[in-house]
């Protein structure tokens, strides 16, 4: 082979190499996808979503609890996590320049990477060990330790994204800083804001090791927020490494809900309500 | 000089305290300090993170102090503690992890920047990141179910039969172990380093591409040796963020390491790594000192996770001038 076609044969073999990194990457979707609505699609009844767990070894039950307990951790801490979040993004965006943002910024960054687990034994040293039991509150800390890093960095970056000139022409009409920021800047950048907002709060509804020993779990309903509640993430662990065919089953079924739910709230934000997407 | 700041300080005074009065009735200094104090819970959380981790741990680091790091002993029955095969586990899955997770994830990146039509790298771009989105117990479910009896029947006994000589792939095949941990966690990682690498490879201005190719080379060689070298800073910081994952990543390999504290050359033996342990033992301990170890445990995976992502973020940061500072 003359050196020429040679080097044309590497270009392309390479091309072609590195073409089947991106459709190998993009089939591992579809076959969890694939897998998921195969094993779970065949599972998921009605009892799954009205019932109570049964004890171990026998058939049926549901996961109600799950479900209803997911969606009370996840607000509480979407409640705790989200002012804060949205509040210091504004400082940042708007107020900050100079050390002290910078170092509030890299402290977020880095809260980011930190392992969920090790928030689960910050929010069990600051709550559960005080309060001397699990609790669904406790695990509401957990995640919203892990929300506001996130919310205050999304945020910061959709009010930054709002053109300058926009402030100045609110300052320009006689209003104070925060009237621009309340009537203009936050308006403007409400689209990418809330985006930001519900990616969070799906990335913290199928976190699990952060509430494996804040909120426990529950076999039951739990009635209050200051006793061990169950949820979804915490019931497919279980149910996956039990012995049992059928609670395997129910765990197939939970992790269809649970992907159905993220691609639902991921998809929905980032077609909808991306500042991209056209206004309706 | 101390008279002239003695005429100046009162009439500066005079000067600005009515229009600070006047900003405070506005309510912009309200709002500021009001942003502010939310800004600064960021810092009380990492303040409060990290005496609870050191002062959780006291008993531990006091008991062992640097053995806990080089004994591999963990009998909470006894209270001996040694983190050594949790270590041993964590690396290993990790490092089996990025061995696969870059090459494939560097790959992608190059062909969604270099090569694909804005629209399809976009698009795949897109299910790329809902990947990301997977919760890490959906991974897990499908690591026990799906990789694992795979790993078990073809893959394993064909390892051992065409590279059985490497001690690395020796042994009998349970399918659960650092393989499969190491291969779950490394499909779970790809997405990171595919969109970092992607946006630092797109961050190479265009000019150095063509005067690659106008002096004659090939597509594959402007890009590789042209635009990859340059973007390097920003791919090498897709890597170290894609440790960090790795390193703390807890349902997943819970799920299929196997969970037993071993220290063996074999990627087809069961194992433990630092998540899992915490995950396991820490409702199950009853002794403050296991308690202590576990957390200790915590501290170690937190301090590693923060210096790994220090680093990253300031490389990914030189490259595509994003990441903590906006320019």
């Amino acid at each position: 082979m003359t050196p020429h076609r040679w080097r044309n044969f590497v270009n392309g073999l390479m091309f072609g190499l590195t073409a089947a990194c991106a459709l190998a990457t993009v089939c591992f979707l579809f076959w969890i996808l694939g897998f998921l609505i195969w094993n779970g699609g065949r599972s998921l009844n009605l009892a799954f979503f009205t019932h109570l767990p049964k004890p171990p070894g026998e058939t049926g039950g549901g996961m109600a609890n799950a479900i209803i307990g997911s969606a009370q951790i996840v607000l509480i801490a979407s409640l705790i996590g989200l002012p804060i979040g949205f509040l210091g993004g504004i400082y940042l965006a708007e107020f900050g320049s100079g050390a002290f943002p910078f170092f509030v910024r890299y402290t977020a960054d880095l809260l980011n990477g930190v392992p969920s687990i090790v928030m689960g034994l910050f929010a069990y040293a600051i709550v559960v060990r005080p309060m001397h039991h699990f609790s669904a509150f406790a695990g509401s800390v957990a995640l919203s330790v892990i929300l506001i890093p996130t919310t205050i960095r999304t945020t910061e970056q959709f009010l930054r994204a709002v053109p300058q000139t926009l402030r100045e022409g609110a300052l320009a009409l006689g209003a104070n800083k925060w009237r621009a920021i309340a009537t203009v800047v936050v308006p403007a950048a409400v689209r990418g804001v809330a985006t930001g907002m519900i990616l969070g709060i799906a990335r913290i509804a199928g976190e699990s090791a952060p509430l494996l020993f804040t909120s426990l779990g529950n076999d039951y309903w739990s009635t209050s927020l200051s006793q061990p509640t169950s949820a979804l993430p915490l019931m497919i662990y279980k149910y996956a490494i039990s012995p049992y065919a059928d609670w395997h089953r129910q765990a197939w079924a939970a992790g269809l809900v649970l992907l159905a739910l993220m691609l639902l709230l991921n998809v929905g934000a980032r077609l909808v309500l991306s500042p991209g997407a056209p206004r309706n | 000089m101390a008279e002239t700041v003695a005429l100046l300080e009162p009439q500066t005074e005079e000067d600005f305290r009515p229009a600070f009065l006047d900003r405070l009735r506005n309510g912009d200094e309200v709002a500021h300090l009001v942003t502010l104090i939310f800004a600064a819970a960021i810092l009380v959380i990492a303040a409060l993170l990290v005496t609870e981790l050191f002062g959780s741990s006291a008993e531990a680091r006091h008991k062992f102090g640097w053995h806990f790091f080089f004994t591999s002993k963990w009998d909470p029955v006894a209270g001996q503690f040694g983190a050594l095969p949790f270590i041993y586990g964590t690396v290993v899955t990790s490092a089996v992890a990025l061995l696969i997770s870059v090459p494939l994830g560097v790959g992608a990146a190059i062909f969604l920047s270099e090569l694909a039509p804005p629209r399809i790298s976009d698009s795949l771009t897109f299910i790329i990141e809902l990947l990301a989105a997977v919760p890490s117990v959906i991974y897990g479910v499908l690591a026990m179910f799906a990789l694992v009896p795979l790993l078990r029947d073809p893959i394993q006994p064909f390892l051992n039969r065409t590279l059985g000589f490497l001690p690395i792939f020796q042994g009998p095949s349970y399918g659960v172990g650092f393989l499969a941990a190491g291969v779950i966690l490394a499909i779970m990682v790809v997405p990171f380093v595919i969109s970092i690498s992607r946006e630092s490879l797109l961050a190479v201005p265009n000019e150095q591409r063509e005067a690659a190719l106008a002096v004659g080379a090939t597509r594959w060689e402007s890009t590789w040796q042209v635009v990859v070298p340059y973007a390097r800073l920003g791919i090498i910081g897709s890597v170290f963020l894609a440790l960090a994952r790795a390193l703390g990543e807890t349902m997943a390999v819970t799920m299929v390491i196997g969970n037993t504290p071993q220290i063996v050359k074999s990627l087809f033996a069961t194992g433990y790594t630092i998540p899992a342990v915490i995950a396991n033992e820490f409702t199950e301990a009853t002794e403050d000192l296991h308690l202590s170890a576990l957390v200790e445990l915590g501290l170690v995976l937190f301090l590693l996770t923060i210096i790994i992502n220090g680093f990253a973020r300031l490389m990914v940061l030189a490259t595509t001038r994003r990441g903590t500072t906006h320019p």
